[in-house]
């Protein structure tokens, strides 16, 4: 009888299938008051910016697609507060909050959204593709799932000069399915390169529920042939980001290989601005909106242990308000960009 | 039965190989599967397997004999003991077979075919401006030309290093990084999976972050798979980033048909390349270009697709002693003066250029030959000076004919000097079909120097 026939007894030992993760969740972290006012000021300056790139699409000052990131603030909030100078951030298309977290100017983001001259890319990449060498953020790319080969690629540079930094790869549970990315895990968990594979399940890959996309719809999972260990972590809970993130990055940087962490979020908008979002109900969207708002969350938490008033927090909410608003008032005045323009960086001149 | 031993091809494009060893000697009864004799060809050394047996009754070729070509009996087998004797003499009557090869890299089973063209004549190249006079011309392969590249670059900055697959421990598919993984090490030579769009990604990254990766693929064809992040990634990232981040990298691999490899694996993308605004494209002819341009490519600061082509690895040309010798970019070569008709073509396309001007030549067509050698940026002026002079032009390429880049030529022509043109441009193309397997049809799917004449002629209105 051949050996894979005498399974049965082994089987009954296995583990059932149905366990959800390879590693067990990290507690949520805990947050000084600086940092959950830190969380607090990034989230609502993403937030009101993507409700003013929005109220700007609507009036015909944005062009083309805009992906806005409102509900999924918290993701790379807590990523960034667990990184250093140096790492490397990529993400996709939904890419305003990414920017914005690691310290790009609204102004420039913004500028750039409208197709001006002041724009981060002097208006030639649009919403979908923005970098900025001195931040470390390597774009901002429309092409679902490329993104995670060239994160991939950020994490060999690293590795290749032997610094401790890491690359923070972010992409959806729609990318996920995409062939390159197990191609970039195998090299990834091969070569043992320092990139954290965050995985930002909105539970809809543009209109395409998770469930009706993906066989495996634990993402935390999808490292598991490459030896990859993953964690699901409470995307909308800040502190449950930060904590996962300082273990996954601590993980790459003592130089273990990648790690991928899945991110359970909700994007309130539809996919773009062009999406009605027929495909789930309005009480949907509004129950998460109600009951695990990331922002509200933290606000919530300030206030009940008193880290700040009432009256603190609307200072808070007035100058971000403020960044916001003169973004908006240079993004529309700047000028767009000389003609001269069509023809420059095309190619380096040596 | 006497059965001839003959020499076997062990590669595709394989026309001769040394026959370094023989392990029977005659007298030996011989079984199928029995070792023969090593063969070394320019790439590897290989063994030579007994398909009949019998006893190895005459070694027609003795060993260290270099050159033998393709298909030449180098042993004869006797059936019997009788036969071993008897055929002595004989063995011009015998049977011919070629033996199987064993481990191979890149063996098909199959004997090669012909090659389609012979390689090129010496021809009356003008003195070469990149070269200063009286410099010490060594003789090598354009497989190690492009070896060399690499590794004089790779000495030189400790940010280049080269990966893809079986490029490291196997010393490349193609041998052509021979000897980089002894030199430079793992680190730096990196084998990958058989994964083209994701380490084809990985590189661009790389380069993002400001390292400067030599990307080979094992051919172009397989560069189909990694295509949206040459031209998404690498290409379009710099003009996205409104300048601030670019790409230095090189995408470099054998290009176009080899010999009967048929319709996947025969595709050239010269002209697919060198659509996008954003890349580079250089494709060298000589061993001296390949060395010179591939150092450049290594340096420019952008993404830079290099096409090389499997036929010309093994062939030798000379190549000037220099300590750095860089050839730029972006420059055409007027390999072989002449007056009469202007022949713009490039890489292999070289070889049915020189042939070509060498017929002609004997009826009285004086052939002017332009390596264009970087397909973008094209050095419109160097064939817009030639066509001045000619007044005709011809353009050969193996790939397809619609939407070429001998279409971009005549265009470039037609708006660049066409008061200079006394007939139309001539296109000569690969044919607008997919690489067919069959000997005979592969040589017709290919441009021919008969081709090219007829064309000559017809520009000429002879």
């Amino acid at each position: 009888m051949p050996a894979t026939r005498a399974a049965p007894a082994t089987k009954a030992a296995r583990k059932p299938a149905a366990a959800k993760t390879n590693l067990p969740v990290t507690p949520p972290a805990t947050f000084t008051k600086e940092q959950e006012l830190e969380a607090y000021r990034i989230m609502l300056l993403i937030r009101r910016f993507e409700e003013k790139s929005g109220q700007m699409y609507g009036m015909g000052l944005i062009g083309g697609f805009c992906h806005l990131y409102i509900g999924q603030e918290a993701v790379v909030t807590g990523m960034q507060m667990a990184s250093k100078e140096g790492d490397a951030v990529i993400t996709g298309y939904r890419d305003h909050g990414h920017m914005l977290a690691c310290g790009m100017a609204a102004k420039g983001v913004l500028a750039e959204l409208t197709g001006r001259r002041g724009g981060l890319s002097k208006g030639k990449g649009g919403s979908m593709h923005m970098f900025s060498k001195e931040k470390h953020f390597y774009g901002g790319h429309g092409i679902v799932g490329a993104q995670v080969s060239l994160g991939t690629g950020l994490a060999f540079a690293h590795k290749y000069r032997g610094n401790d930094n890491v690359s923070l790869t972010y992409f959806g549970d729609g990318a996920s399915n995409q062939g390159q990315v197990y191609e970039s895990f195998n090299m990834a968990e091969l070569w043992k390169l320092p990139v954290v594979y965050v995985i930002e399940n909105n539970r809809y890959a543009m209109g395409t529920a998770v469930t009706r996309a993906s066989a495996q719809t634990d993402f935390s999972r999808r490292g598991i042939s490459f030896n990859i260990p993953g964690e699901q972590v409470d995307g909308m809970d800040v502190r449950a980001v930060k904590a996962a993130a300082d273990k996954a990055i601590a993980w790459c940087r003592a130089g273990n290989g990648p790690y991928i962490l899945e991110m359970q979020t909700y994007r309130y908008r539809g996919h773009s601005m062009s999406d009605p979002a027929k495909y789930r109900t309005r009480e949907e969207v509004q129950k998460v909106r109600d009951e695990s708002d990331p922002i509200e969350m933290v606000r919530n938490r300030i206030l009940a242990q008193k880290f700040a008033g009432e009256d603190d927090l609307k200072k808070i909410d007035a100058d971000v308000r403020n960044i916001v608003n003169e973004a908006a008032e240079f993004a529309t005045s700047d000028p767009e960009p000389d003609p001269s323009e069509l023809y420059t960086d095309i190619l380096v001149e040596s | 039965m006497p059965v001839n031993i003959l020499m076997p091809a062990l590669s595709p494009t394989m026309e001769e190989g040394k026959l370094a060893k023989w392990l029977k000697k005659p007298g030996d009864a011989i079984k199928s599967g029995d070792v023969l004799a090593e063969i070394e060809t320019d790439k590897a050394t290989m063994e030579v397997e007994a398909v009949d047996e019998g006893v190895l009754s005459k070694i027609l070729v003795p060993e260290g004999t270099e050159n033998v070509k393709v298909n030449t009996p180098i042993a004869v087998i006797a059936g019997d003991v009788e036969d071993a004797t008897a055929s002595a003499g004989s063995e011009e009557r015998a049977e011919s077979a070629p033996p199987v090869v064993a481990p191979a890299a890149q063996s098909t089973g199959a004997p090669a075919s012909a090659p389609a063209i012979p390689a090129a004549p010496k021809s009356a190249a003008p003195a070469d401006a990149e070269i200063p006079a009286g410099t010490n011309m060594v003789t090598m392969t354009v497989r190690e030309a492009l070896r060399d590249a690499m590794a004089e670059e790779m000495r030189r900055d400790a940010d280049v290093f080269v990966m893809g697959e079986e490029v490291a421990e196997y010393q490349g598919a193609y041998k052509v990084t021979q000897g980089l993984l002894q030199e430079f090490g793992a680190k730096r030579v990196i084998d990958t999976p058989i994964t083209e769009h994701g380490f084809a990604g990985i590189g661009v990254g790389a380069a993002m972050a400001g390292l400067k990766p030599i990307v080979e693929f094992m051919t172009f064809n397989f560069a189909m798979q990694a295509i949206d992040q040459i031209v998404n990634s690498a290409a379009k990232t710099l003009y996205m980033s409104g300048g601030q981040m670019g790409c230095p990298i090189v995408f470099r691999g054998p290009n176009g048909a080899a010999a009967r490899v048929a319709a996947q694996h025969s595709q050239d993308y010269a002209a697919w390349y060198s659509n996008i605004p954003g890349l580079k494209v250089v494709s060298p002819y000589s061993a001296a270009d390949a060395k010179g341009l591939l150092k450049s490519a290594i340096r420019d600061p952008n993404p830079i697709i290099f096409l090389e082509n499997e036929i010309m690895y093994g062939q030798s040309f000379e190549v000037p002693e220099i300590a750095d010798y860089l050839v730029p970019i972006g420059k055409a070569k007027v390999a072989r003066s002449g007056k009469d008709v202007t022949i713009v073509t490039w890489s292999i396309g070289m070889r049915y250029a020189l042939n070509a001007a060498a017929e002609l030549e004997k009826e009285g067509i004086d052939v002017e030959v332009i390596d264009l050698r970087t397909i973008r940026p094209m050095d419109t002026a160097t064939i817009v000076e030639s066509v001045k002079k000619t007044g005709r032009c011809i353009t050969i390429e193996e790939g397809y004919p619609q939407s070429g880049v001998g279409a971009e030529i005549a265009a470039r022509l037609m708006t660049e000097a066409f008061d200079y043109l006394d007939a139309p441009v001539i296109r000569i193309t690969g044919k607008d079909v997919p690489m067919p397997y069959a000997a005979n049809l592969e040589k017709l799917a290919l441009p021919s120097i008969a081709e090219i004449v007829a064309a000559a002629k017809a520009v000429l209105y002879r």
